[in-house]
């Protein structure tokens, strides 16, 4: 079926099965490889992706549902939030294999976007559903803190 | 040892590749050669016997535009590899450091052999990427830089010596200046010197320099990283794998004739690993896959749960060894005479690597008969040859493209080819009619086995009435990862797989009668590495034992180990190290413990400290201190990028990781069953650096050992129980 939608700002029709999940329909069909694929039960965050300004898992979202929505991915995070957040993974080399990281930096923006200065306590919480198995959480929750303290200036 | 490093640095580094070379494609294949025959390297390899091999050839290009690429022989699975040996050459090649760029490449094992492993196979693993590049790429860099210099004098008519360079420019006085793109072409014209002029350390400003950033940061930050996951080749299909729900089981009959006529489902083939559903993307594969109805001819799987494997395991632990990997003095004589002997015994479950970008291959056969396969080739060689019995062609006509992979942790490193060749098999069963992606879900990565095999080991020490330890026995009981590998007849002597053993047999500490053994057992879950390998288990059965012993002596753990590693300087220094930086022996705040393990895993040094605290059977790990020696530092940075993930990796382990089979069937199947780390339980990791001028060892794994013990000790600290059994979810229940 055809699903009108705005992707990334723009206004973007995908024609896919109504339950092929978000995940799929933006990599497969929209051909957008930055949302990842890591365990399609909701418990990875590798698939984050904005719908109507909230960070969600893209692989829990049949798209059939999302007709009039707005999705960002990674490829559309823009703003002064997002490049400030992607900025600040590359001065403190947050990444390791950098799997994760599209879904870290798009939970890292939600976050940011809602708390302007957030605890680690609040980091946390926002990002506790966003694995990394390379456990570069240390520098994840730098990384937050930073950005934060860049986009107060 | 820099003076080894020199000595090594005059022996042209392809003799010893090309003859390691010739005797693994000799044994590897019995005659058939494991050769490079495409783009030029054919031409140049007679040539390469009597002179150089020009670093153009082998080991970086750069182009017209000023990009220096570095061809790595390393694989890069987040470890940072190729940064170290990006940082390699542009030291020596005095290169503009946002010019440099680095891609993987296999299949020509005579330039890529690990060094470290003596030449003979090219892979990733063992934690000796920097340690095997370390004179190669730095010799790459410094021919080229010369070969650029010559360009220059040649086309300015000025004397070599008076050429600089700096930041990818030459310059002859203030008239004279080039970029390296501009004398690309000349340079590779110029005869290749036998013996580029290294610098010294004294004069090196990138390795060890604390403000290089990776290259590959804001691409991994923005999501244009390109993984195998992510490659869609015109008419490419993409296959969902059924694998057998217990292990040793074989495919006897399936049934796809309603999957077949559902949407985007191209078709559903047997393999020897399984049934393969193959469709136009990965939803239509995953909705064919649940239509498919296979039955199993389980004759030979593995049905055993793994609780009665590890009881199995522990009545094991207390017969005597089937093999001895080390036997100092008299270990049985001193134990029966002992005036106290202390006993532990210590049980670690199966683990999964569970990376977070779910195995994947694609393979590709053209037109023209050759085969190309992209995936995350740790252990290349192995790939080339399995994928071209496959496919029934001569390993020269297979590619291997060289992904970046998202994780691996010794997965992607497996004889039988693994994924790589269940991506062959698709496409060949499809008549190699397309491009085939196989992309494993999650269930699938979870439920393939490779794990770290469970270990139960069994200790013992004699203690004299003076408070020293006379004798020590350690029994370990456990799969061999390398049975039945290529790697047997390298690693396996006299019955002791040493990645068994590794770090048990290497007890540093000064005890007269030491033994340990090894009981190899019979269990069908095929087992792999895993992070640092034996010293998963290793480190913490020796280092919580000792703590035990010190418990049982009366002494503190720190000034039990200090006294027992006279003959041990660089594991003293770390321990010493991180002690003072944790503040051992001070006061505490209410509730906070601290315990603290040393471990040398991969020719490097770590010592931890743990704070803990313990909340009902809630332990918070607070704060990790760290103290290394690897030897020369290459990027200060990726040392404790590495210390800090190797104490997350290894702390989900200690905490909760645990991977168990029902009648042979695992029982885990995604990240909501199988926990890694998350960032909540991430401790304030500290990371101390010892200054050294030894030769450069890894970093990759040796963060992982210590932080078991080092939690476990502070756990027994805070409570007064001891962690016998892992993870700590099941040890403190």
């Amino acid at each position: 079926m055809a699903i009108n939608l705005t992707l990334n700002g723009a206004p973007t029709t995908i024609d896919a099965p109504a339950d092929m999940p978000l995940l799929w329909a933006l990599r497969d069909v929209a051909g957008l490889k930055g949302t990842k694929y890591g365990c399609g039960i909701a418990q990875c965050g590798a698939c984050t992706v904005q719908l109507d300004g909230f960070a969600v898992r893209s692989c829990q979202l049949p798209v059939g549902d999302l007709e009039g929505a707005s999705v960002t991915t990674i490829e559309g995070a823009d703003g002064r939030i997002a490049e400030t957040v992607q900025a600040v993974w590359a001065a403190l080399d947050v990444p390791q294999c950098g799997y994760c990281q599209s879904g870290q930096v798009m939970a890292a923006i939600a976050l940011l976007e809602e708390n302007p200065q957030p605890s680690d306590a609040d980091i946390d919480g926002a990002l506790w559903g966003n694995l990394c198995r390379c456990a570069t959480y240390q520098r994840i929750r730098a990384g937050v803190h930073e950005a934060a303290r860049r986009l107060e200036a | 040892m820099l003076a080894k490093i020199a000595k090594q640095a005059s022996r042209p580094a392809h003799r010893t590749s090309r003859r390691g070379f010739l005797a693994a494609s000799a044994a590897a294949t019995g005659g058939l050669v494991v050769g490079f025959r495409s783009s030029g390297i054919s031409a140049r390899a007679p040539a390469a016997d009597a002179a150089v091999v020009s670093p153009f050839d082998a080991y970086l290009t750069i182009g017209t535009d000023g990009r220096v690429t570095v061809l790595s022989s390393q694989f890069e699975m987040g470890q940072g590899a190729y940064h170290g040996l990006a940082t390699l050459v542009a030291e020596e090649l005095d290169a503009a450091w946002d010019e440099v760029h680095v891609e993987g490449r296999a299949g020509n094992v005579a330039l890529y052999g690990n060094p470290a492993w003596g030449g003979a196979v090219q892979g990733t693993g063992g934690s000796t990427s920097i340690a095997g590049g370390f004179l190669r790429y730095r010799r790459a860099g410094a021919a080229a830089r010369a070969l650029l210099v010559a360009a220059a004098a040649d086309r300015w008519g000025v004397p070599a010596e008076e050429i600089t360079v700096e930041a990818g420019v030459l310059r002859h006085g203030s008239a004279r200046r080039a970029g390296f793109g501009e004398l690309a072409a000349r340079a590779a014209t110029m005869p290749v010197p036998a013996e580029p002029k290294l610098k010294s350390a004294a004069d090196w400003q990138l390795i060890g320099a604390d403000d290089l950033r990776r290259n590959d940061s804001m691409a991994k930050a923005t999501g244009r990283e390109v993984f195998t996951i992510d490659l869609d080749l015109p008419g490419m299909l993409t296959a969902v794998m059924i694998h057998p729900p217990r292990f040793g089981a074989t495919v006897a009959s399936f049934d796809a004739t309603d999957a077949k006529t559902m949407p985007g489902v191209v078709d559903v083939v047997s393999t020897p690993r399984g049934v393969a559903v193959v469709a136009e993307h990965l939803w239509a594969a995953l909705q064919g896959r649940d239509a498919v109805i296979v039955r199993w001819d389980e004759s030979a799987a593995e049905t055993r749960g793994s609780v009665r494997i590890l009881d199995d395991y522990r009545a094991l632990a207390v017969a005597a060894p089937g093999a001895v990997a080390r036997a100092d003095g008299d270990v049985e004589a001193t134990l029966a005479d002992a005036d106290r002997v202390v006993e532990a015994m210590y049980t670690f479950p199966f683990l999964a690597h569970a990376a977070l970008e779910p195995l994947n291959a694609v393979a590709r056969m053209n037109a023209d008969g050759t085969l190309e396969v992209w995936g995350g080739h740790q252990t290349p060689d192995a790939y080339q040859l399995i994928s071209a019995q496959i496919a029934e062609i001569d390993p020269s006509r297979v590619t291997l493209h060289v992904m970046k992979t998202g994780g691996s942790f010794g997965r992607r490193a497996v004889a039988d080819g693994d994924v790589v060749a269940e991506a062959v098999m698709v496409a060949k069963a499809m008549g190699f009619t397309h491009p085939v992606k196989v992309q494993w879900t999650r269930e699938n990565d979870m439920r393939g086995g490779r794990y770290r095999p469970a270990y139960v080991h069994r200790l013992r020490a004699a203690l004299d009435a003076a408070g020293d330890i006379v004798a020590w026995d350690h029994h370990v009981v456990g799969q061999s990862i390398l049975r039945g590998t290529p790697f047997e007849a390298m690693l396996v002597r006299n019955g002791v797989d040493l990645t068994s053993v590794e770090g048990a047999n290497t007890l540093p500490y000064a005890i007269p009668n030491l033994r340990v053994g090894l009981t190899t057992t019979d269990v069908r879950v095929p087992v792999l590495w895993w992070r640092a390998v034996g010293s998963t288990h290793t480190a913490f059965a020796t280092e919580c034992f000792l703590d035990e012993v010190a418990d049982a002596l009366g002494r503190d753990p720190l000034e039990l180990r200090l006294a027992l590693l006279a003959a041990h300087p660089r594991h003293a220094a770390v321990l010493r190290l991180a002690a003072e930086k944790a503040g051992w022996g001070e006061a505490r705040a209410e509730g906070r413990y601290l315990g603290l393990a040393v471990h040398e895993s991969f020719n490097s040094f770590v010592a931890q400290v743990a704070e803990v605290s313990v909340a009902g059977g809630d332990v918070r790990v607070h704060r990790v201190v760290v103290a290394v020696d690897c030897g020369i530092v290459v990027n200060p940075d990726t040392v404790r990028a590495q210390m800090e993930g190797g104490v997350g990796f290894g702390l989900g382990s200690v905490l909760q990781e645990e991977l168990t089979l029902t009648d042979g069937a695992v029982d885990q199947a995604n990240y909501d069953t199988y926990g890694p780390l998350r960032i909540d339980q991430m401790p304030e990791v500290e990371v101390h650096i010892v200054q050294s001028s030894e030769a450069p060892t890894g970093v990759g794994e040796p963060g992982v050992p210590p932080i078991g013990p080092a939690v476990a000790n502070a756990v027994h600290a805070a409570t007064g129980r001891r962690v016998r059994t892992l993870p700590l979810r099941s040890g403190l229940a």
